[in-house]
């Protein structure tokens, strides 16, 4: 084999794995990306039982509920339309998670229709707001930051 | 004053680059062998500069250690309330502090490289320092003209407004300062590489001198991931060690990338093969580098914790990333073929094998870098999705499975070319004790498939790490080969650790009323009180976790929920109770109504070693180095005493000395 034939198969190579790493990636990010739904779009488009998805809302006032266990938390997450979406998450909730604040559940859509999470994002620092609400409209957005935000000032 | 000195320093600092740059580039103008008269202002002005910036880093670390509050960064992120440490930490736990620290570093590296390396052909070393001066002069007007760090407040601040709780940590002080070193070593590695391929001087001397900044800056990197990994593991309460956040992506990405160009580096030095390869890399490698720093300070992604963002400054960064990248490649594309060929080997050969795992690596590289700008590209067509674990672990299994197998044999086969049938024997060895732990571990339960192969794969790694050591003498295995030996055994163990944790795990999540008490593994943990505590800059409830092994006696366990008054907000500490085989992690949550407290556990086996196989990897490169300087010392003093023998022989007039006896 010559020299030349040897690096060109070696470039080959290595370009098929890349170009092989991009169409897996691609074809996987078709199936199983995490995608991000809000309420609304959860309610009028609902995810498949069991895909993995995440939901960004707000922790809508008053819907919090502790099961007798202690542990288990249903709630409903509210988007910019009247649609709610009922959620149930076990486990310890994130230091901020409060009613009408921002949060961000991981997890899938069961047959009854409530969305079980595996995992709560509230929000991080003070100036957290889940980029995906950010589509809101300024003004809402401000309004949401506001209420949602401990200790930020006006 | 003290703000002043600093800017000073800025502004002077970003002057010498432009010498530096312009200087340097006319060392291309000289002849073979001589040297441009206006190419000598290089090196110093890249000392001095160096110097600067660090002066004006110990300006800023000096402000922030007096909390001076006229200067708006401090006002901004500190508070004189803080615990000193975290007074200095808090330098560079912001923006424009950690764009200082960046600079710093860049010009540092940039000036020890002028003062120390002689073995560089004048030529590529001013090339070399040209790049390095302008890689540098595009982080200053960054810096000077949209992240002023000394900018002083029209009326000094009455308070300041704290520090975020999180990088309130001891994992915070050393994490970025590492992983900075390591992004920016490999900035050294690039303008190298941009250099050589300017003068055209790639060879395996050129490439003795770029191995130890990649070996370091890979050093850097792998502690900083090491580190970052554990921080969030114990300060983020969520019990678990990696989460695909873009922003631990940022710091893989290069990763990656230096792994990659670290072993074709050394192939390049010892065999003078993948010349254009290594070109590619080390161009790679900084441009990772760069995207990361992209990703982290501009804001355009989500993270949990991607710290001050500012989308318009990430303009200016996507405008440097475009201006170096698209510049490297575009030289590259130029220059590659000019590049002189570089010696050939054998599909099967220890070249063939680290070919192989090169673009395995790079393949891992462009998932993880695909799955991470992913969500960005779609937020263009206004639609948002964010992408995690179920995208990431099985795209990235399906490049790294192969790679770990072709890491087991390929320190086994020779040099230049090989057969397979060679090292048949170690290859069923290590391919049945694969099978064995695999069967051996599903007898006893059914577990994921990924953990199981992760098992076996990390047996037969460990087995074949220590295998080129077989039948030689030990102590006289050379140092740089005992830091491969130790790396690739610390690969093995951190995906020892990795499965066990993802196999064998246990959870437990109750609320429980005090005195009350909840089984996890072999433990016994029982509430025994909740109380408020107090620190520096916080209030906190803490639990006091009895935790009995096997009846034994109980140790204790304090994890707490922190309240941080300034900026107000909470932070959960949990708790670690470390065994020889794993880690006992408990967290405390909220109190439920009937007066219960919240609590979870969690019984992580062999958790530790995924930490430990991080330190050992790095501690495989640090054996690299101190090898490769040994021996770089040694060739010195040989070649110093040969021409000492020869001037000693001129001095006689001719006559040969008598050969002394050893």
């Amino acid at each position: 084999m010559k020299a030349k034939h040897q690096r060109l198969i070696l470039v080959i190579i290595a370009l098929l794995a890349i170009v092989g790493a991009g169409l897996l990636a691609a074809w996987s990010l078709r199936n199983q990306a995490n995608y991000f739904y809000l309420p609304e779009q959860m309610a009028s488009d609902p995810p498949e039982v069991g895909q993995a998805v995440r939901l960004g809302g707000m922790v809508k006032a008053g819907s919090i509920t502790t099961m007798p266990d202690g542990v288990t938390v249903d709630f409903m997450v509210t988007g910019n339309t009247a649609d709610a979406i009922p959620v149930r998450y076990s486990g310890i909730l994130p230091d901020l998670f409060v009613e009408n604040s921002g949060v961000v559940a991981e997890g899938s859509l069961g047959p009854d229709g409530v969305f079980v999470a595996t995992n709560l994002l509230a929000k991080h620092d003070e100036n957290y707001v889940p980029k995906e609400l950010e589509g809101m409209g300024t003004e809402q957005a401000a309004k949401m930051a506001s209420e949602t935000t401990v200790g930020l000032k006006p | 004053m003290i703000a002043e000195i600093g800017l000073a320093a800025l502004w002077l600092a970003a002057a010498l680059a432009v010498l530096q740059m312009v200087s340097g580039a006319f060392a291309l103008k000289a002849a073979e062998g001589e040297v441009n008269p206006l190419a000598i202002y290089a090196r110093p002005a890249a000392v001095v500069q160096a110097a600067l910036a660090v002066l004006a880093f110990v300006m800023l670390l000096y402000a922030f250690a007096v909390t001076d509050l006229s200067i708006k960064l401090v006002a901004s992120n500190s508070h004189s309330m803080k615990p000193f440490i975290y007074k200095l930490t808090g330098t560079w736990g912001n923006h424009e502090g950690s764009m200082l620290l960046w600079v710093g570093v860049l010009a540092l590296s940039g000036g020890m490289l002028a003062a120390f390396e002689r073995r560089l052909p004048e030529r590529t070393m001013g090339a070399t320092l040209a790049v390095q001066g302008f890689v540098a002069l595009g982080f200053y007007a960054f810096l000077l003209l949209s992240s002023n760090p000394f900018e002083r407040l029209p009326v000094p601040a009455a308070e300041g407004s704290g520090l975020n709780p999180l990088l309130q940590d001891i994992g915070l002080a050393i994490h970025p300062p590492t992983l900075y070193a390591g992004y920016v070593g490999l900035s050294v590695a690039f303008s190298l590489a941009m250099g050589a391929l300017l003068t055209r001087e790639v060879n395996p001397a050129f490439a003795r001198v770029m191995r130890p900044w990649v070996l370091g800056a890979w050093v850097l990197l792998t502690f900083g991931i090491t580190a970052g990994s554990y921080w969030a593991y114990y300060e983020l309460g969520w019990g678990g060690w990696w989460f695909w956040d873009p922003v631990e992506n940022a710091s893989l990405m290069p990763w990656l990338a230096a792994t990659a160009l670290m072993h074709s580096v050394s192939v390049l030095a010892a065999r003078d093969a993948l010349r254009t390869w290594t070109i590619m890399l080390g161009v790679l490698a900084f441009s990772m580098s760069m995207l990361g720093t992209f990703l982290v300070r501009s804001g355009v992604l989500t993270s949990v914790h991607a710290f001050a963002v500012d989308p318009e400054r990430g303009a200016f960064i996507l405008g440097l990333l475009g201006l170096y990248i698209g510049g490297a490649f575009t030289i590259f594309a130029l220059r590659a073929g000019a590049v002189a060929e570089g010696k050939r080997f054998a599909v099967t050969s220890r070249e063939g094998a680290l070919v192989f795992n090169n673009v395995m690596l790079s393949a891992i590289l462009a998932i993880v870098l695909l799955g991470t700008l992913y969500p960005l590209l779609t937020e263009a067509f206004d639609v948002r999705v964010s992408v995690g674990p179920p995208y990431f672990n099985p795209a990235s299994a399906i490049f790294a499975i192969p790679m770990f197998l072709v890491m087991a044999v390929g320190p086994l086969l020779r040099w230049r070319s090989d057969k397979p049938a060679r090292i048949q024997f170690e290859m069923l060895l290590l391919a049945s004790l694969l099978i064995a732990v695999i069967a051996l571990v599903s007898f006893f339960g059914s577990y994921p498939f990924l953990p199981l192969l992760g098992l076996g794969l990390a047996a037969a790694l460990a087995v074949a790490a220590v295998l080129p050591l077989r039948g030689r003498k030990l102590a006289r295995v050379p140092v740089a080969t005992w830091g491969m030996v130790l790396a690739h055994f610390g690969v093995a163990v951190a995906l020892f650790g990795m499965a066990c944790e993802g196999a064998f795990s246990e959870e437990r999540l109750a609320a429980v009323a005090p005195g009350g008490t909840e089984q996890i593994g072999d433990f016994a943990v029982t509430l025994e009180s909740v109380a408020p505590v107090a620190g520096p800059n916080w209030t906190a409830i803490e639990a006091r976790l009895a935790v009995r092994q096997d009846g034994g006696a109980p140790v204790l366990l304090n994890p707490q929920a922190r309240s941080f008054w300034s900026p107000p907000q909470s932070t959960s500490e949990s708790a670690l109770l470390t065994k020889w085989n794993g880690q006992l992690y408990a967290v405390i949550g909220n109190q439920a109504e009937d007066g219960r407290w919240q609590i979870r556990l969690w019984w992580k086996p062999f958790v530790t070693f995924i930490w430990y196989g991080g330190l050992l990897i790095a501690l495989g490169g640090i054996l690299s180095i101190a090898g490769r300087v040994r021996v770089d010392v040694k060739r010195r003093a040989a070649i110093a005493k040969g021409a000492q023998r020869r001037a000693d022989l001129d001095a006689l007039g001719g006559v040969p000395a008598p050969v002394p006896a050893e």
